[in-house]
């Protein structure tokens, strides 16, 4: 591999990284702090990318669809927490599980009444449909450039949020004593309902702004739920950093597994076998440290 | 010690009725009973697991679907497998599998071990969906059904739809048995007193790692024996037999009939397959009830069908 083409593929990694760090991030900030383990985080993925699919195509922009489907997405992450969530919280994780999995059989097929069960792709939106020139023969898309720039600055404004700001102080408040923090006056019921919130639209919107890179297709939720999990269980549930480092973790694994071409006493291991090297680095994580890399001891 | 006499009798009763079935019912519900029993063995294997030892696995169907590949697997193309073999070969193998992915998950608790087993079972799907040993998305059609002579002797036929139901049933009670005599056993107690204080069998010298591995090996095999006789059924296995939505299925039977009860599994299996039947009939989007369905037992049956009724008998004898 020469160094243009090594440099698309890191760019690549970093960018599906940093996009599996916002979907797995929601999900490890509503099991951290609400102790909610929540299936149907891919299924919002999924919602997300329909929503930019359908709302770009009824307005005309894509760039106003995407804080239009980020206030519907908030509202429909209130209204299940508030319906359905709410009534968990005191009960086994168990419970959790088989709520939020039934919700996913729901709204794939709620997806498949309003939405059709057709493959759909999105044009990738202007200002950012040139590519950036690396070497004479290789170009990088300054869309996927752009994704990875508002991960980013997204990452940066949820560390200020959560450890600057009064109302992250009323959060991780209310990650350690609900009880507590509830008899101080802080109405609780609404924070967390913010969270949960949050964490939807957290995965709502990186199914939207991966919308124009990936096509949108039915069961698209399915396998990034799997892969978020991945993500929570090597950098440790309920931690951000965490998410962080294993995303990025991930995406150079996958990536440079799939352009690797490997072969062991004949046999091509990479890349056939690439899908696998997530789970055994989890493996591995597992074997050293069972509470993942930045977890709280279990 | 009552509420257990009475779903003895009601099994006794249950299982005299099931016996009869093939000589009353047509051949549509003698296969549909055969599928019932089928799901209720895999059912009562997560039950161990889930109602028993504390261990709330989402990837069982792992096991399952690794149980039925193997049936295909074992056979040459276009031949029948032996049955003798290809049977230990099946629960053999998936209680490998189990093992194996149970060496890393059983290191791991509650949510954790959720998301784990989740993962691990995924993987599997992905290398029979992935790669080409097994007839990658497509799966492989079982041409011939598992070939049972013995010695120039043949006891049953599987491709009869009555003799497969005898022998699915004849499975179903060894399953039932089995699981109650490990429950019975030391072993069992140790387990079950894992799920109630993980840290107390602990500290009274209990390798809590082991035992635990050991359950979920067992189940692992047990899932691995329906998945053998699925795969025989349906004449075809496919990466869906592995796949989450299996998983995400049999975790709501256990808990639709009442976990910790082995008869609720069973239950909970013949009301999920009923169910999806009684779905299928009133709407094309059957999912959207399903998944309400989930949803409303979450919510309001967390100790299922079963527990609808025994805990008013536990009032009464006590």
């Amino acid at each position: 591999m020469d160094l243009g083409s090594f440099l698309v593929q890191l760019l690549n990694a970093v960018q599906y990284g940093l996009l599996l760090f916002l979907i797995a991030s929601g999900l490890t900030l509503v099991f951290g702090i609400m102790g909610v383990i929540n299936l149907a985080h891919g299924s919002f993925y999924m919602i997300g990318a329909y929503l930019a699919w359908s709302l770009a195509g009824k307005i005309g922009s894509f760039w106003f669809a995407l804080p239009v489907g980020v206030l519907l997405t908030v509202a429909l992450g209130m209204l299940i927490e508030w319906l359905l969530i709410a009534r968990l919280y005191a009960r086994d994780h168990l419970y959790q599980v088989l709520l939020t999995y039934g919700l996913i059989l729901a709204f794939e097929e709620l997806r498949g009444m309003i939405w059709g069960n057709d493959v759909h792709g999105i044009p990738v939106p202007a200002p950012f449909t040139g590519s950036i020139p690396l070497t004479e023969t290789l170009a990088y898309p300054v869309y996927r450039l752009w994704i990875s720039a508002v991960v980013l600055a997204l990452a940066v404004a949820m560390y200020l949020l959560i450890q600057r700001t009064r109302l992250g102080m009323m959060i991780r408040a209310g990650a350690s004593n609900r009880e507590m923090v509830q008899s101080l006056g802080i109405n609780i019921r609404m924070l967390y309902r913010f969270v949960f919130a949050f964490g939807v639209a957290l995965a709502a919107f990186a199914g939207m702004i991966s919308a124009p890179v990936s096509s949108v297709f039915p069961g698209m939720g399915g396998q990034v739920l799997i892969v978020s999990f991945v993500v929570v269980v090597i950098g440790g549930i309920g931690s951000v950093k965490g998410a962080l480092v294993a995303a990025i973790l991930i995406g150079l694994v996958d990536t440079f597994g799939k352009v690797t071409t490997l072969e062991l006493g004949g046999l091509r291991v990479l890349p056939d076998l690439a899908g696998m090297a997530m789970y055994l680095l989890m493996a591995g994580v597992l074997l050293w440290r069972p509470e993942g890399i930045f977890g709280k001891r279990l | 010690m009552r509420s257990d006499r009475a779903a003895t009798v009601l099994l006794i009763v249950v299982l005299l009725a099931l016996v009869a079935l093939p000589a009353v019912a047509g051949k549509y519900y003698v296969q549909l009973a055969t599928k019932i029993l089928i799901m209720a063995v895999f059912a009562m294997s997560l039950d161990l697991l889930v109602g028993y030892a504390g261990l709330v696995s989402l990837g069982h169907a792992a096991f399952f679907g690794f149980g039925a590949y193997l049936v295909a697997l074992a056979a040459p193309q276009y031949q029948a497998a032996n049955f003798w073999t290809s049977l230990p070969l099946a629960v053999g193998g998936a209680a490998l599998l189990a093992a194996a992915i149970g060496f890393f998950a059983v290191r791991t608790q509650g949510v954790y071990f959720i998301m784990v087993t989740l993962a691990f079972a995924q993987m599997v799907y992905y290398v029979f969906h992935d790669t080409k040993i097994a007839g990658g998305s497509d799966g492989i059609f079982i041409d011939v059904r598992p070939d049972t002579a013995l010695f120039g002797w043949t006891p049953f036929d599987l491709a009869n739809f009555v003799h497969l139901y005898f022998v699915v049933l004849a499975v179903f009670v060894a399953a039932y048995l089995v699981l109650r005599v490990v429950l019975a056993s030391p072993f069992g107690r140790v387990v079950q007193g894992i799920r109630v204080n993980e840290h107390r069998m602990k500290s009274l010298g209990f390798p809590t790692f082991r035992y635990k591995l050991v359950a979920f090996t067992i189940a692992g095999a047990v899932a691995g024996l329906a998945g053998y006789f699925g795969a025989v059924q349906y004449g075809a296995v496919n990466p869906e037999m592995l796949g989450w939505h299996l998983s995400g299925s049999v975790l709501m039977m256990v808990i639709l009939g009442g976990m910790g009860t082995l008869a609720g599994a069973v239950i909970g299996a013949a009301a999920f397959l009923l169910l999806e039947l009684v779905f299928q009939g009133l709407s094309e989007h059957w999912q959207l009830l399903m998944g309400t369905t989930i949803v409303l037992v979450a919510l309001f049956l967390p100790n299922g069908i079963a527990g609808l009724a025994w805990p008013l008998q536990r009032g009464r004898s006590g």
